[in-house]
């Protein structure tokens, strides 16, 4: 414990170094706050129309800390999603992704920096593996695309079938190669909407893996699931949506799983 | 876990990432299309396919004791040129509705402009290369001597396959999200290739029947504004056809 | 949405499921559907008639087919106006969001829709006795058909979208595009038409008007003016209409 604590300073403190660093080596990364929160959003609101999907809605990560969110279907998780992936502009507040915000300069550098994986594979059916993540990589202008592709298809353990095209992979191996794809460019911020869907316990392991060195490698988590307890197994905090707010958030430690799974069972049916 | 990435957490050497600017994205985007195109070949060979289909009905719908073929030629050309095209257009973003990809390409730091530009290249190869096969075949089938001005028809080639993929990427784009895009595809973007075609038969006709260049010129000056004004506006308006 | 709440959806988000809603204090009354406009505007229109048939005298060469000339030309002349609003509200709707611009857009677009089929069948009606042909590919009646194509393809892109938001872009970005096809769709006719001689037909130049057709003729285009306004209006308050509908609906469900 005390070695993994004292790692973690270590890589925190290599961490908060580097991000000096590159703050005041990139102009487009002003410092907000001394805080290194990796992703910072504040009163974000999406409507369509009159109806307003997300309404008002706060967070701060830090490295390494990952959020669970639940909630009934309708709750505005999924656009909540899409506003920090970049896919959606707010219709008020802001997010920051890594010091940048969404709203400057197209939202292209807070993309970069922002990975998304989805029950959808986001794959192209004729291409292989292995040129779907190249792709990737190089959209997002990594240097050597080719060797990022092959080790993040390595960590999703999918190298071996990475010249096959992807549709002729089964589900859950497809679903590893999108998981490749969304961390070939080692984002700050992993947004995850119900990932662990058609994986195999080979998989799974693969994607826990995965979530846990990116974790280690600082990014924060943003894990949306029905499944409680896989959520609450993996999260730093948890937090319960409903119309477009949190109505719970707390640290997940201060939380005991079976009175949340019980809160939680008794919100989704006021709802329903 | 990986060790060997433990250490530096963000490089801020030479491999940090530099973000694709416009240009790079849009190749990157029309070769990613290009490549998924090669390895099905359907919609190409489809397309080529229904353009010789196309000249053959044509030819038997000819009378050729009434019009004589330099006269029928062009015009069967051009309109082939235009329905042809239609299929290519039809499936450019079809391709990305199919698991969501395009959410990946929105997700991406590129300028969204790129997305319309790499996809619009993409689609002028492929229109450009079944008019590679279209033209001589014209000239085979309408026993036309099109080798005479195949410069000129090289250059009216490239300024049409321009324009109408202009438009037809972005209202592809648009259909691709509604119930009846196989439908409002063409009727939406013919209207618009009208003034290309009527354009380059004209100005082929012309050509063919050995008229001076300078008579082509008022229908080229046309569809060089036409290729102009609707690339950039098309390119204008992409982003605002999309979810934002 | 920026059509006017009345408190409406509160009321209805807070009753008890089984019930309907009940219609709220100060709800504006169901507007009628022939109003004060519309009867102006039919008015106008029938006394531009009388008018035309039994008080111009008629042309001296054409006949009385000439006076179809007075529904034909101000029908163009409304039609041409009608895809001006579409392009300057799809303009402001990208620019300012307001759905009011769209519904305007939608209803400007449904009665150019109209005006446009007006004047492509009082063309060939007026010119059959006059050309002996139905159909001539006149350069303003050319213009004219495909403005007629414009109108078709927008109004088959609304159909074609259910969800409002997208369909608002989406029209209104056809809507400039179409702007901006007219005038190239002008010089290559125009160009097409000087190039090609077309066969003699007897086609009488515009006369210079008499006083009285000229009158005629006024009074016919501010008749029309007034069906057009009258029409969008209607029309406008039409979708308002159709928008809360959707709206209470909307709500309906969300409170239960």
């Amino acid at each position: 414990m005390p070695e993994t604590a004292s790692r973690w300073s270590s890589l925190s403190a290599a961490a908060a170094g580097q991000y000096l660093q590159r703050m005041l080596a990139d102009p487009l990364m002003a410092p907000r706050s001394t805080e290194l929160a990796v992703v910072r959003a504040e009163g974000l609101v999406r409507a369509f129309g009159a109806r307003r999907a997300v309404d008002g809605v706060s967070l701060a990560l830090r490295g390494g800390e990952c959020l669970a969110l639940f909630g009934p279907n309708g709750a505005g998780k999924t656009t909540l999603l899409r506003l920090l992936a970049g896919l959606l502009a707010p219709s008020a507040g802001d997010c920051l992704v890594g010091g940048v915000s969404l709203r400057a300069d197209g939202g292209r550098a807070a993309r970069s920096r922002v990975g998304l994986i989805s029950h959808a594979s986001m794959l192209y059916a004729a291409l292989s593996a292995r040129e779907n993540v190249e792709f990737s990589a190089r959209m997002y202008g990594l240097r050597r695309p080719a060797d990022a592709a092959m080790r993040a298809l390595k960590a999703m353990r999918v190298a071996d079938r990475a010249d096959a095209p992807v549709r002729s992979l089964s589900r859950g191996l497809q679903q590893r190669v999108s998981i490749a794809r969304a961390i070939v460019h080692e984002p700050l911020l992993l947004l995850c909407d119900e990932p662990y869907t058609g994986l195999d316990e080979v998989g799974s392991a693969a994607l826990t893996e995965a979530l846990a060195a990116r974790r280690a490698h600082g990014a924060a988590l943003l894990l949306v699931t029905h499944n409680l307890s896989e959520g609450l197994a993996l999260a730093t905090h948890a937090a319960i949506m409903r119309r477009g707010r949190f109505v719970r958030f707390e640290e997940r430690a201060e939380v005991d799983g079976a009175s949340y799974v019980s809160a939680y069972r008794e919100l989704v049916t006021a709802d329903a | 876990m990986p060790e060997s990435s433990l250490a530096s957490p963000i490089s801020l050497d030479a491999d940090a990432p530099a973000l694709p600017g416009l240009m790079r994205a849009s190749w990157l985007v029309a070769r990613k299309d290009l490549a998924i195109e090669f390895r099905t070949r359907t919609a190409f060979f489809s397309a080529l396919v229904f353009a010789l289909l196309g000249l053959t009905i044509f030819y038997f719908a000819w009378d050729p004791t009434a019009v004589a073929a330099i006269d029928l030629a062009p015009g069967v050309l051009w309109v082939i040129f235009t329905f042809s095209g239609l299929l290519g257009l039809q499936r450019s973003f079809g391709v990305e509705q199919a698991d969501r990809a395009m959410d990946a390409l929105l997700a991406a730091p590129v300028e969204r402009e790129a997305i319309y530009l790499g996809k619009a290249a993409a689609n002028f190869l492929f229109v450009a290369g079944v008019q590679i096969v279209a033209i001589p075949a014209v000239a085979l089938f309408y026993n036309v001597p099109l080798g005479r001005i195949w410069l000129s028809l090289g250059g009216i080639a490239v300024l049409a396959a321009l324009g109408i993929v202009a438009v037809g990427t972005l209202f592809s784009a648009m259909a691709v999200n509604t119930r009846l895009a196989e439908l409002l595809l063409p009727m939406l973007s013919l209207p618009f290739f009208v003034p290309v075609v009527m354009a380059a038969a004209q100005t082929t006709s012309r050509l063919l029947a050995g008229r001076p260049e300078a008579e082509a010129w008022p229908w080229l000056r046309i569809l060089l504004g036409f290729d102009l004004v609707f690339v950039v506006a098309c390119a204008i308006a992409f982003p605002y056809t999309l979810d934002e | 949405m920026t059509t006017p709440t009345t408190g409406r959806d509160e009321s209805v988000r807070r009753a008890d499921p089984g019930s309907r809603p009940a219609p709220a204090e100060g709800a504006p009354a169901h507007p009628a559907l022939i109003d004060g406009w519309i009867i102006a505007a039919a008015v106008a229109v029938i006394a531009a008639y009388v008018r035309a048939i039994w008080f111009t005298p008629p042309e001296a060469t054409q006949g009385l087919a000439q006076k179809i000339y007075y529904l034909h030309l101000p029908a163009a002349l409304n039609a041409y106006l009608a895809f001006g609003v579409v392009f300057v509200t799809s303009i402001v709707y990208l620019w300012l969001r307001d759905d009011r611009a769209d519904l305007v857009a939608e209803a400007s677009a449904e009665v150019g829709l109209l005006f446009t089929t007006v004047v492509l069948t009082t063309g060939p009606i007026w010119g059959k006795p006059i050309w002996g042909t139905w159909w001539t590919w006149d350069a303003r009646l050319t213009l004219t058909l495909f403005l007629w194509f414009i109108y078709a393809g927008y109004l088959v892109l609304r159909g074609a979208i259910l969800e409002p938001a997208l369909r608002a872009r989406y029209s209104a970005v056809l809507g400039i595009l179409g702007a901006l096809l007219i005038p190239f769709i002008h010089m290559s006719v125009y160009l097409f038409r000087t190039l090609h001689p077309m066969p003699i037909v007897l086609k009488p130049s515009r006369p210079s008007l008499p006083p009285e057709m000229l009158h005629t003729l006024l009074f016919s285009f501010c008749a029309f003016v007034l069906v057009y306004l009258a029409l969008v209006r209607a029309r406008y308050r039409l979708s308002l209409e159709r928008a809360r509908l959707a709206e209470l609906e909307a709500s309906f469900e969300g409170g239960r």
